[in-house]
C-alpha cells in the first residue's frame, strides 16, 4: 500500500535529482570550454556569448520535433486509427483508463504487428495518443491489456514526453558544443596571437577541455539513458496505481518478454517509446538501455 | 520609530498574513470542490449510458430465454431504482442502485451462459463487451471520485484549514460506497 505511493515518490524525486544534475553538468562543460576558449583566445566572453546560440540552434532543431513528433512517430510506426466498431475492446480500455486517471481521452490507434507492445506519446495530456499492435491485443487478457494501457497512460500523465525531449536537447546541445570544440575552438593555429599561451595553469584547462570534448557527449547520452530507464519504472508505479492491480501489467511484462518477434516498423528513434525493447534480443545490457530489464520491473510490480 | 507604531505594524503584518492563507486556502477548497464535482458527473454519465443499454440487451436475451422471467425482472426493477437514484441526485441512492444493478446484470450474463446460440449472437457479443467496459469505467470514475473525495475532505478535516472549512460552509463529502460482494474479480486494494 504505502510502498506504491512511497515508489512514485521516490522516483519522481529521482528524476527531478537526475534532471538538476544533467543541467549542472551541461552548465560546467558550457564553463570549462569557455575557460579553454578564453586561454585560446584571450577572451572569455567569446565562449559565453557563443553558446546561448548554440542552446539555440539545439532547442530549435528539438521544437519541430517536439510539435510534430506524435505525427511522426505515428507515421513512422505504421499505426492506424483505431475505431471503436473495430476494436471495441481496446477502446472501451482506453476510455476507462482516462478517467480513472482524470486526463482527456488520448486517440487511440493500432499497428498490424504480430508482436505484442504499445506506446504513448504526444506533448501533454491533451495532444496524447496511444498505440498498440494487433499482437498485444491478440496475446494479452482483459487484465493484462489494462496493466499495459495503464503504464502509457501514466506516461502520458506524468508528462513523460516532454521531459524526454528535454534530455534530447540537453544531449544535443552538449553534441553541438563538443562538436564546436574540435572542429574550432581548440584548433591550433586559428586562435592567432592575442591568447595568453605562456603558462601552465592554462595548458591544463585546454587538456581538461579535450578530455570533456570527447567523454561529455556519451556521458550526457548515459544520463539521458538513465532519466528514460526511471520514467519507465515510474510508468509501471503508477500504472498500477490507476488500475490499482499490478498484477496485470507484470504478467503482461512476462508475456511480452517472452514473445520473441520484433516489431517491424519499430526504428532506433522509435524504440524508447515502447513499453518494451521492440527490437528484442539485441540490448546492450544495462547503462546503454532506455527501459530498464524485464525481470527487475516484474520484481518491483510484484512487491508492490 | 515609537512603540505604539511598531505594534500598529506587527498588527497589520500578522493580519495581512491571516488573509493571505484564507485567501489561498479557499481557492484550494474551491478547486478541489470543483475536481470532486467533475468526478462525480464522470460517474453519471457512465451510470447513464450503462441504464441507456440495458432495454436493448434484455430484449436480446428474451429472443433466445424467454422463460427466465425472475431474472428479466430483478433487472427491470434494478433499473427502475437507477432511474429513481439518477433522479435524486444523491451519492448514497445512486450508490445502491449501482450495486443492485450490478448483480441483477451479474446473474443475467450468468443465465446466458446455458444459451450457446445466444452467446454466438453477435448483437449479444457487443452489449457484453458495451456493458462489462461500462462497468469497469463506473469503476474507475468511482476510484477517481473516491480519491478527489479523500483529498478534499483531508484539508476540510486537517488543522489548520478545519477552522476555515467550518467558518466558509465547506462540509466533507460522501464516498461512493461499493458492496464487497459486487467488487467482481480480486483486486489489490491500496
Amino acid at each position: 500500500m504505502a510502498l506504491l505511493y512511497d515508489e512514485i515518490k521516490w522516483n519522481k524525486r529521482k528524476s527531478l535529482a537526475i534532471t538538476a544534475f544533467f543541467v549542472l553538468f551541461v552548465l560546467v562543460v558550457c564553463f570549462v570550454f569557455a575557460e579553454a576558449l578564453g586561454f585560446f583566445y584571450g577572451t572569455e566572453t567569446l565562449g559565453f556569448a557563443l553558446f546561448p546560440i548554440l542552446m539555440l540552434v539545439a532547442i530549435g532543431s528539438t521544437f519541430v520535433s517536439y510539435y510534430y513528433s506524435d505525427k511522426m512517430v505515428l507515421a513512422i510506426s505504421g499505426a492506424r486509427p483505431a475505431e471503436k466498431g473495430e476494436f471495441p475492446h481496446l477502446v472501451n480500455t482506453v476510455e476507462g483508463l482516462s478517467i480513472a486517471a482524470g486526463i482527456p481521452l488520448p486517440k487511440i490507434y493500432v499497428i498490424d504487428d504480430p508482436a505484442p507492445n504499445a506506446f504513448a506519446t504526444g506533448r501533454d495530456p491533451e495532444h496524447s495518443a496511444i498505440a498498440v499492435t494487433t499482437g498485444l491485443l491478440k496475446t494479452m487478457g482483459r487484465y493484462e491489456l489494462e496493466g499495459v494501457v495503464g503504464h502509457e497512460m501514466a506516461h502520458i500523465k506524468n508528462y513523460d514526453i516532454r521531459l524526454a525531449t528535454f534530455a534530447v536537447v540537453m544531449v544535443g546541445f552538449v553534441a553541438l558544443l563538443s562538436d564546436f570544440m574540435f572542429r574550432i575552438g581548440l584548433r591550433p593555429g586559428i586562435g592567432g596571437g592575442g591568447g595568453r599561451r605562456s603558462g601552465g595553469g592554462g595548458a591544463a584547462i585546454v587538456l581538461i577541455a579535450i578530455f570533456f570534448a570527447i567523454l561529455a557527449p556519451i556521458f550526457a547520452q548515459l544520463v539521458r539513458l538513465a532519466i528514460s530507464r526511471n520514467r519507465e519504472y515510474l510508468a509501471d508505479a503508477s500504472g498500477a496505481l490507476l488500475t490499482r492491480y499490478p498484477e496485470g501489467l507484470a504478467s503482461a511484462l512476462e508475456k511480452i518478454a517472452k514473445d520473441s518477434r520484433k516489431v517491424e516498423h519499430a526504428t532506433d528513434a522509435t524504440a524508447p517509446l515502447y513499453i518494451s525493447n521492440p527490437f528484442k534480443g539485441n540490448l546492450l545490457s544495462g547503462l546503454f538501455s532506455t527501459h530498464p530489464p524485464i525481470e527487475e520491473r516484474v520484481k518491483r510490480l510484484r512487491s508492490m | 520609530m515609537g512603540i505604539i507604531e511598531i505594534m500598529f505594524l506587527a498588527l497589520f503584518g500578522v493580519v495581512g498574513l491571516i488573509a493571505i492563507y484564507v485567501i489561498f486556502t479557499y481557492n484550494g477548497f474551491v478547486t478541489l470542490s470543483n475536481q470532486v464535482n467533475n468526478a462525480w458527473s464522470q460517474i453519471d454519465v457512465q451510470l447513464r449510458r450503462r441504464y441507456d443499454l440495458i432495454p436493448n440487451l434484455v430484449n436480446t436475451v428474451k429472443g433466445y430465454a424467454k422463460h427466465e422471467k425472475e431474472t428479466f425482472e430483478n433487472v427491470t426493477k434494478a433499473r427502475a431504482q437507477m432511474a429513481t437514484a439518477i433522479d435524486s441526485g444523491n451519492v448514497k441512492d445512486k450508490a445502491a442502485a449501482n450495486n443492485m444493478l450490478t448483480g441483477a446484470l451479474k446473474s443475467l450474463f450468468a443465465v446466458a451462459e446455458n444459451y450457446p446460440e445466444l452467446k454466438a449472437n453477435e448483437n449479444f457479443k457487443m452489449l457484453q463487451e458495451e456493458l462489462s467496459g461500462t462497468e469497469s469505467k463506473i469503476a474507475y470514475a468511482r476510484q477517481f471520485y473516491n480519491d478527489n473525495v479523500m483529498a478534499f475532505n483531508n484539508k476540510v478535516q486537517y488543522f489548520p484549514s478545519n477552522i476555515i472549512a467550518s467558518m466558509l460552509g465547506f462540509k466533507a463529502r460522501e464516498y461512493f460506497e461499493i458492496e464487497e460482494a459486487a467488487k467482481g474479480p480480486v483486486k489489490v486494494e491500496f
